[in-house]
């Protein structure tokens, strides 16, 4: 049946802001969703108050709103746009949530707003744990011995009658929230009273442990046909127990026969029928090692990470896919994109392995709980392919950019075998390279299969990564034989890592390995396993055999993506990366793209012109630049990961686009950095740096207290600290301190920033912002307002100036991002980053400059004068705000501070500053109705904040006793300064709480602003900027 | 030790010899697409003579046990991949890949850039290969006619259940009868030959054509009592028996290009509108337009090439498909044709009753 044509205008909720269990993966869906029905000529209306995405630009959507996610908001828009469908399953489970809510409070009937796709009896089904339990038994499918509790009373009476281990799973929350596998009563008990809490409707699910079963993905597509197919499989390397979004994945499963393939494949199809789905599904089994017995462990009736991963993986669009069926299209009517002449009903073969890796945030949270169980840690992924599986999953590794050489992690290497014994038995994200390194140490996979359940076939593969290792170390860059080292290339060990054991320099291995004729082939991902010709230019490289990539003679542009999302590097770059393909593409030249984060649209093959799905390191990146004759590269928006590489690639003559490695030196290299601000007469705060200890105690006397250390090239301020006085210095020492170490003076002052459009002469700057909280505050991680609300037109001018003389001065072109202090009326410059930044998609969106567009066509060649463009003035006041996943990280201070804590970010744009931050806390505001009390717990710093409190009519509690006052309902928000133990225990039970905590005097007071109004308006943002040229014209 | 593949097109791959074995193997070379089912594709007799390439790069891992054979022994005159699994994990496992061919003397040629190997026969279509430990070879096949080659020649029984189907074997698959005793029939496997007075005495109540290797259009002598059958029982015929049904009537077939061999072919049933995955190994097909004047109409369409992939009689209770619904490798997705199958043998009996 073609499309649905009674249909002419389609409400998408997107998933907003990114945290742990929801992030990129659904811009990648969403972007895919919103470009499907507009290529049907539907009005899309999209609702995501995430601005770093790239769904959320004017031209994937013909009405975006910036709006708080919630029924309430949901239904203002339905109300104001009237909207005839709603797509709801591209937006994870907050874009699912909300459908449900939205059609069990009857706000779709009122509207008459017909949900499209999986109909809302399925999405019923299949989240809720009782109705999809109660089918399962219908459909004589197994699910393992579960009860539904809604008290611990209830769970405690299961436990006593299953024993343990017991996995808890609340319903209907994110990436497993709140749930978690118990060993015994007590720790059960904790888990269920969580579970509870945590889950809209007070359910949690209580069930038999199947832990040490494989567990094996399906991703199912069904149209209302009900014809089925299975786009792909995947099984998890760590057994049942892991989150699959913590698991390391293969694709497709490797220790399956045909005949439990197809009977998982046939029970995920029968599944899928019996709910009802329209459009993808994720269906999650785990299979007893020892028997065909399985269990269905999980259902998720929209696309999801998994799918994202799944649609990289094959080359099918999954997100795409959905979006046309829900529109009424069937599967076989539907055309494959890839081979371009074969229909979508098929299901892909792959003849490559896939290797997911997840990337963790404990880099930056050293201590917090780094166990892994069924609560998502990871912040995002890499994705890796190739012919063999143990180069897809060294070229994993590499894309994870963790301080690894090859397989070693230097923190283990250290380590007792005792103790590494026990990460593996206890999983925690170190488990892969603990076992590697106990392999090293001569433990026996079987022993180590004991411990861990994971299946001797990747344990031996991983025994021979080890082998060979050992092979490599025994011989030298002189003795390696061409066959030696072909065989080491094949298997994945990296030019760095030989170049390491070696002892020599990368170049010299790699012109050796070139002299031998070992450079890697590239081939296709087309879905069809070559049965098929394809159309697309999707590559993957593999250390032998024919390569099927041809250059092209067209002028071409190699843009370096950004690799996994981790904090400090989130979806904005992503942003980056693909508008400047976008660009390039209109410009005429052909956009080569390299990255490895499989949840991101850049890495979609529609994208770019090619696209290249490997690891951000020099090997791999020249081995493209090769390839493809590549004469120009372009990392500036590609966030650090690219900068980071721009200086080696230089070493191989590559030449970088608008700025030589030696400019970035100059900004980054503190030293060099303040002489050039000297030079160019620009206030800047008094730094310096020390290489040692001795050093340190005697830099400091010249700074003087409060002070701020971190370590030189940093992203997301890892390892900043700001310093009150000596016996901080102290314990800080003791911790350990890397050198060299910047010493900065502390000037607690407002913050702002900027960024500019830089043609090597003049800048333009869209607009100004300025940070809620004062300095100290790591920018990711504050309130932030566009424009800057309290700026004088003197300070601003100031910093447009200065941005202006350090482009002259360094002939800089393209994105630069400046921050800047202010203190009475004197610009002090903080920090100059020579890339896009975190606020480019911001500014881009709500001041409607094309800021990547126009920075990539002056990396082309062109200059600023040849636009008309002027700085807008907003009729409107945006506000950034800072979104934690703290609260799934236990351990960690939620406390803000130099070092980035925040995973993601959300806007709101209103007519005031009040409105504005009663969106961004609109969805904490509205869980906390009735709630009016601030607990300070130092209310002698507080005095005026206080008083601001109380005018506002809310009650200060000061001495209650905390846990006591946590439990209440009053409770409304916990502002805390301490820093000694017990504050930094009660901000980690706040947070436990859902508690809103804000360790800023100014972010309490932007939330007693938020208090001041009830009420808001919803606008998106094709209307605010037509209000703001209105405006302008008159 | 090096060997090396060479076509008939004068392309040579080279690869390490994974099994003791010296001299030149020949045969077709054709691809196989599926992920999993290495086991089963091995055995499946309709591979007989071919020189079979697996396009999952992965090939072993979970070893070749005693369950999933598709028949007695493996079929294959070589098999050709690109990385061959050592061992093989799994509990059911045993043998490994390696072990398994070394028993049946089958050449396992590892470290072949399979995917180029597969392009060449997408492009210049399935083709004589020589296997050899030789750089250089002179590609020769002689013909052969396989079906006597893997039919049996002795009549056996299988299950107990109340239908009765006699299996004629072109060289069938194992699952077939599986598929037909899960479906509550008694199987009596019987030689590719068999006459219809055999048959008649075995009294059965519908018959099964099976799979089986080569061109249909060697079996031409046997058309005649292929046709006497078919009217005379409620008919399954699946892939091979699909073409010789097809032929009988006085359709045609042709060779296709590099034929269908995987587990992921789109099929679209014209009676249910549905599209169904299934598992595929053919390269002979029946040409749509040699139908017209045939009293078989198509049921099965190939979504990718619109190629026939099953036709039903008009009148007459004669269902045959292109693809095989017993699966193994492969979806299960089609199973309900042997419940078709059964119903009419079902009708046929009420009739009988009646008549």
């Amino acid at each position: 049946m073609p499309k649905d044509c009674t249909l002419r205008s389609i409400l998408v909720i997107g998933s907003g802001p990114i945290v742990i269990g929801q992030a990129a993966e659904f811009d990648y869906s969403g972007t895919q969703g919103c470009l499907a029905l507009k290529e049907e000529g539907y009005r899309v209306i999209l609702a995501n108050n995430n601005p770093a995405t790239i769904m959320t630009d004017e031209v994937h959507a013909d009405a975006v709103y910036f709006e708080p996610l919630t029924v309430e908001s949901m239904e203002k828009i339905i109300a104001k746009e009237r909207p005839d469908g709603l797509l709801a399953t591209l937006g994870g489970q907050t874009g699912l949530n909300l459908a449900f809510a939205l059609h069990e409070r009857g706000i779709l009937q009122k509207y008459n707003v017909r949900l499209l796709g999986t109909p809302i009896e399925s999405i019923k089904r299949g989240e809720d744990r009782e109705a999809f339990r109660a089918l399962m038994y219908e459909l004589n499918e197994p699910v393992p011995e579960s009860e539904i509790v809604t008290t611990v009373e209830e769970a405690v009476q299961f436990a006593e009658q299953i024993g343990f281990p017991i996995i808890v799973r609340p319903a209907y929350t994110l990436g497993g929230t709140g749930g978690g596998i118990a060993e015994t009563m007590d720790e059960f008990i904790k888990i269920v009273a969580k579970g509870l809490r945590e889950s809209p409707i007070s359910q949690c699910l209580v069930e038999r442990s199947v832990a040490g079963f494989k567990e094996i993905e399906y991703e199912v597509m069904r149209d209302h046909t009900n014809t089925c197919i299975t786009i792909c499989n995947m099984e998890n390397i760590d057994p049942v127990g892991i989150h699959t979004g913590d698991s390391i994945v293969v694709a497709p499963s490797q220790t399956l026969t045909d005949v439990e393939y197809h009977m998982l494949r046939s029970a995920a199809i029968k599944i899928i029928s019996a709910l009802g789905v329209v459009g993808g599904c994720n269906i999650q089994f785990a299979l007893d090692p020892t028997s065909k017995k399985y269990y269905l462990i999980e259902v998720n009736p929209r696309v999801s990470r998994s799918s994202a991963l799944a649609s990289k993986a094959t080359g099918y669009p999954i997100a795409r896919m959905a979006a046309k069926l829900a529109v009424g299209y069937t599967l076989a009517e539907l055309m494959n994109p890839v081979t371009g002449h074969t229909y979508a009903s098929f299901e892909p073969a792959l003849d490559y392995v896939v290797v997911k890796f997840p990337r963790f945030p404990f880099d930056k949270f050293p201590f917090a709980d780094r166990r892994l169980g069924t609560q998502m840690k990871a912040t995002g992924e890499v994705m890796a392919i190739d012919r063999n599986f143990e180069r897809a999953l060294q070229k994993a590794i590499h894309s994870l950019e963790l301080d690894h050489i090859g397989l070693h992690s230097p923190a283990l290497a250290n380590e007792s075998t005792k103790s590494l014994i026990d990460i593996i038995k206890k999983g925690d994200d170190r488990r892969f390279f603990a076992i590697l390194e106990l392999l090293r140490r001569g433990i026996p996979t079987s022993e180590i299969h004991e411990w861990t359940k994971i299946d001797l076939y990747f344990l031996t593969r991983f025994a021979q990564l080890i082998a060979l290792e050992q092979q490599a170390k025994n011989i030298t860059l002189d003795t390696v034989d061409e066959r030696t080292f072909r065989t080491l290339k094949e298997k994945g060990f990296s030019d760095a890592y030989l170049a390491y054991i070696w002892h020599v320099e990368e170049k010299d291995v790699r012109e050796k390995r070139k002299a031998y004729g070992i450079v890697p082939a590239y081939k296709m991902v087309d879905t069809c396993a070559a049965e098929f010709s394809a159309e697309t230019s999707y590559y993957y490289s593999t250390y032998f055999g024919e390569s099927e990539v041809q250059a092209s003679d067209k002028p071409k542009m190699l843009i370096l993506g950004s690799g996994p999302i981790r904090i400090g590097q989130g979806v904005e770059f992503d942003y980056g990366s693909v508008h400047c393909v976008y660009a390039l593409q209109q410009a005429g030249y052909e956009a080569i793209l390299i990255n490895n984060n499989p949840e991101t649209v850049s890495t979609d093959f529609t994208v770019a012109d090619r696209l290249y799905f490997e690891p951000l390191t020099v090997e791999d990146v020249l081995n493209v630049i090769e390839a493809e004759n590549v004469e120009a590269v372009i990392v500036q928006f590609g966030g650090q990961t690219a900068i980071n590489l721009a200086s080696k690639l230089e070493t191989y003559g590559v030449s970088i686009i608008g700025m030589s490695s030696d400019v970035i030196d100059q900004l980054e290299d503190r030293e060099r950095f303040y002489e050039l601000l000297q030079s160019l007469g620009i206030p800047h705060v008094k730094g310096t740096m020390a290489t040692n200890e001795t050093e340190l105690w005697e830099k400091i006397n010249d700074i003087g207290y409060p002070l701020l250390l971190r370590p030189s090239y940093v992203i997301g301020g890892r390892g900043m600290h700001i310093v009150e006085h000596e016996q901080q210095l102290c314990s800080l020492i003791e911790q350990g301190i890397v050198y060299p170490v910047l010493i900065d003076e502390y000037m607690r002052a407002k913050e702002g920033e900027l960024d500019a459009i830089c043609d090597g002469y003049d800048v333009f700057v869209p607009t100004m912002i300025e940070h809620v909280e004062k300095t100290g505050v790591h920018s990711g991680d504050s309130y932030a307002l566009l424009p800057a609300q309290s700026f004088t037109e003197e300070e601003k001018k100031k910093m447009i100036d200065y941005a202006k003389r350090i482009t002259k001065q360094l002939h800089f072109k393209g994105l630069m991002n400046v921050q800047f202090i202010v203190r009475n009326g004197e610009v002090y410059v903080l920090e100059v980053n020579p890339r896009a930044s975190r606020t480019v998609p911001i500014v881009s969106k709500v001041t409607g400059v094309p800021m990547v567009q126009l920075a990539t066509n002056i990396l082309l060649g062109k200059y600023l004068s040849e636009y008309v463009i002027q700085s807008p003035s907003l009729s409107y006041v945006v506000l950034k705000y800072p979104v934690f996943s703290t609260y799934k990280l236990p351990g960690v201070d939620p406390l803000v501070g130099p070092e980035m804590k925040s995973t993601g970010e959300g806007i709101s744009i209103a007519k005031t500053v009040q409105e504005a931050a009663l969106k961004s806390f609109y969805p904490y505001l509205v869980k906390k109705k009735g709630a009016h009390e601030i607990y300070v717990d130092a209310p002698e710093k507080a005095a005026s904040l206080i008083e601001a409190a109380k005018r506002f009519g809310l009650t200060v509690v000061t001495d209650e006793p905390f846990e006591q006052w946590l439990e209440k309902k009053e409770a409304l928000a916990f502002v805390s300064f301490m820093r000694d133990d017990e504050s930094v225990q009660r901000r980690k039970q706040a947070l436990a709480r859902h508690l809103l905590v804000c360790t800023e005097e100014e972010t309490a007071r932007l939330f007693f602003e938020a208090l001041q109004t009830d009420d808001f308006s919803v606008c998106s943002i094709q209307q605010w900027l037509k209000m703001m040229k209105e405006v302008v014209k008159k | 030790m090096e060997a090396y593949v060479h076509l008939q097109n004068g392309k040579t791959f080279a690869g390490k010899l994974e099994t003791a074995w010296t001299g030149d193997v020949s045969g077709e070379v054709v691809f196989f697409t599926g992920m999993t089912g290495y086991q089963e594709v091995l055995t499946d007799p309709s591979y007989k003579n071919q020189i079979i390439v697996f396009t999952y790069p992965l090939i072993g891992n979970y070893g070749v046990n005693e369950v999933d054979f598709e028949s007695k022994h493996p079929h294959v005159k070589a098999v050709i991949v690109y990385e061959a699994e050592e061992t093989g994990y799994h509990y059911e496992a045993a043998y490994s890949l390696k072990q398994y061919l070394q028993k049946w003397n089958v050449p396992l040629v590892s470290h072949v850039d399979t995917r180029a190997l597969v392009k060449q026969i997408r492009e210049h279509g399935a083709m004589p290969a020589v296997i050899s430990l030789r750089e250089t070879a002179v590609v020769q096949m002689e013909e052969q006619h396989p079906v006597p080659l893997v039919s049996t020649s002795d009549v056996e029984t299988y299950g107990s259940g109340d239908m009765h189907v006699v299996l004629f074997d072109f060289g069938y698959k194992k699952s077939i009868v599986h598929s037909l005793m899960e479906h509550g029939c008694r199987v009596t496997v019987v030689p590719y030959n068999t006459t219809l007075q055999t048959v008649e005495q075995l009294d059965p109540d519908g018959v099964l054509l099976s799979n089986g290797p080569g061109d249909p259009k060697q079996l031409s002598p046997y058309l005649p009592n292929v046709l006497a059958v078919i009217e005379r029982y409620p008919t399954l015929a699946i892939c091979l028996g699909h073409q010789l049904v097809s032929l009988a009537y006085g359709g045609d077939t042709e060779k296709l290009k590099f034929g269908h061999r995987g587990a992921n072919q789109p099929v679209y049933d014209v009676k249910t509108k549905r599209v169904w995955m299934t598992s595929q190994n053919h390269g002979y097909v029946v040409k749509a337009e040699s139908l017209a004047h045939t009293p078989l109409s198509v049921r099965f369409v190939n979504v990718n090439d619109g190629s026939v992939e099953g036709v039903a009689h008009e009148t007459k209770p004669i269902l045959c498909v292109q693809y095989h619904p017993e699966a193994h490798p492969g979806p299960n997705d089609t199973q309900f044709i042997f419940a078709e199958f059964v119903d009419m043998m079902k009708a046929a009996r009420k009739e009988k009753v009646y008549a």
